[in-house]
């Protein structure tokens, strides 16, 4: 049976209205068939210090990440995480996570890479549950294994590689970083690394508008209006532009290309995961300081 | 695989962690995070006392002292909300809190590789417990001399 859709008006002005759901929804659909939610962190502990009753962990340096190549796991991996925790191919798939979702929407961005049919995001995130005073449980489910079938990753369309970006310079891009990483005025103490990167700020021609912008206050996103407002006529992009979004490892770049993607409905929106932690360590890649994109 | 020699105590925290299966190890992990001690009302008061560690995913901020009679006291603070940044603030205080400056500066800059975390923590997190453990030598080093 499939879950139904959350038909909140602040939703139905997004492109696909379908790719999100408010707490008060979950609240209500929690013992759904069919519906798994998973929580994904920055943090590896807070999944255990509570979590959204029945929900699983699903960590992304441990679980999603192939362990020896810098890479996400195959199908074959990701077919056997998704048995693991209970999650069938036509499961309706709930994420959350906390620092407003940005390990969540990195979870869904590789989700989206292995075409997982039924994919969401809570609006707000675990912040907004906690906020609310909702459930918490320390109860760690144990769902019954499914047959989660072999699909392979499809990087594409959704995925920029460094030799992509290379050729994609002067075209649309944005760096989702604070102004301090954009700039390359990176804070550093003497002889202590910072941010993984030998060298700092930008990718030539990419425009500055740090993720945060596209989040309120309560970690919810902003309505289109607002959304419209920054991306568009502020930094000029177009539904039908050929964008590629990147940050520090791509998890703040996912909340931005869900953003994008699906609350704006670019058709063309890809996430450079290799971000500035390879583009900055790159020899020779070309690199600009200073607050000009 | 050869370890280098750790004090006492860190010793016991390192085998703690490693006679219990992986599962159980965060569960460990988070208790260190419960027990971290709050800031005294010295540090509370004024923020502007203590370093920030950037190299952890979460806000941390420690203070380090040495006293007259060389003994290392150590603060510390992290949100509730960091709960991995806490634990590893919690094992430094566990294991290096009240001892002399040069069993503190003797601790191996890699013992986390002891504590069996980083399949299960990863190394990038890790970082955060090696860059704070720096600091806090660093610190020692510099009020000694």
């Amino acid at each position: 049976m499939a879950v139904p859709f959350d038909s909140a008006p602040k939703f139905q002005e997004y492109a696909r209205p379908q790719m999100l759901v408010s707490t008060d929804w979950l609240a209500e659909h929690l013992d759904d068939p069919g519906l798994v939610v998973a929580e994904s962190d920055e943090d590896v502990l807070l999944y255990e210090t509570g979590h959204i009753p029945g929900a699983v962990k699903l960590d992304w340096h441990t679980e999603l990440n192939d362990p020896v190549t810098r890479d996400y796991v195959d199908g074959a991996g990701f077919a056997r995480l998704m048995s693991e925790k209970g999650i069938g191919r036509d499961t309706t798939l709930i994420l959350y996570g906390d620092r407003n979702n940005w390990w969540a929407a990195y979870a869904l961005w590789v989700c989206t890479l292995f075409d997982h049919p039924d994919v969401r995001l809570l609006d707000g995130g675990r912040a907004k549950w906690i906020a609310e005073e909702r459930a918490l449980s320390t109860d760690v489910p144990q769902r019954p294994h499914t047959d989660y079938p072999v699909v392979e990753r499809d990087d594409s369309e959704f995925r920029a590689f460094r030799d992509q970006v290379a050729a994609h310079l002067g075209e649309p891009m944005i760096d989702v970083r604070s102004p301090g990483e954009y700039t390359g005025e990176l804070l550093h103490m003497p002889d202590y690394p910072q941010e993984g990167a030998l060298r700092g700020g930008h990718i030539p021609g990419a425009r500055n508008v740090p993720w945060a912008r596209a989040a309120a206050e309560d970690a919810t996103f902003r309505a289109r209006k607002e959304l419209e407002a920054i991306y568009q006529d502020e930094v000029g992009l177009r539904p039908d532009d050929d964008v590629v979004v990147y940050c520090r490892i791509g998890e703040r770049s996912s909340h931005t290309w869900f953003v994008l993607h699906h609350l704006l409905g670019y058709g063309k929106v890809r996430n450079y995961d290799g971000s500035w932690t390879e583009w900055g360590n790159a020899v020779r890649a070309p690199i600009r300081r200073g607050e000009t994109p | 695989m050869t370890t280098a020699a750790l004090n006492p105590r860190l010793q016991e925290i390192a085998e703690d962690f490693s006679s219990v299966p992986a599962k159980d190890r965060l569960q460990l992990l988070l208790e260190f995070a419960e027990e971290l001690p709050p800031l005294p009302a010295k540090y509370a008061d004024h923020p502007d006392l203590l370093e920030p560690v950037p190299e952890c995913q979460s806000p941390l901020f420690l203070a380090v002292e040495v006293d007259g009679g060389d003994v290392v006291h150590l603060f510390f603070q992290a949100p509730r909300e960091a709960p991995t940044t806490r634990g590893f603030a919690g094992i430094l205080h566990a294991g290096l809190d009240g001892l002399d400056a040069d069993e503190v500066l003797a601790t191996p800059g890699e013992f986390s590789s002891q504590l069996g975390l980083a399949d299960l923590v990863s190394p990038l997190r890790l970082r955060g417990l090696a860059a704070m453990l720096a600091r806090i030598k660093r610190q020692v080093r510099e009020q000694r001399s």
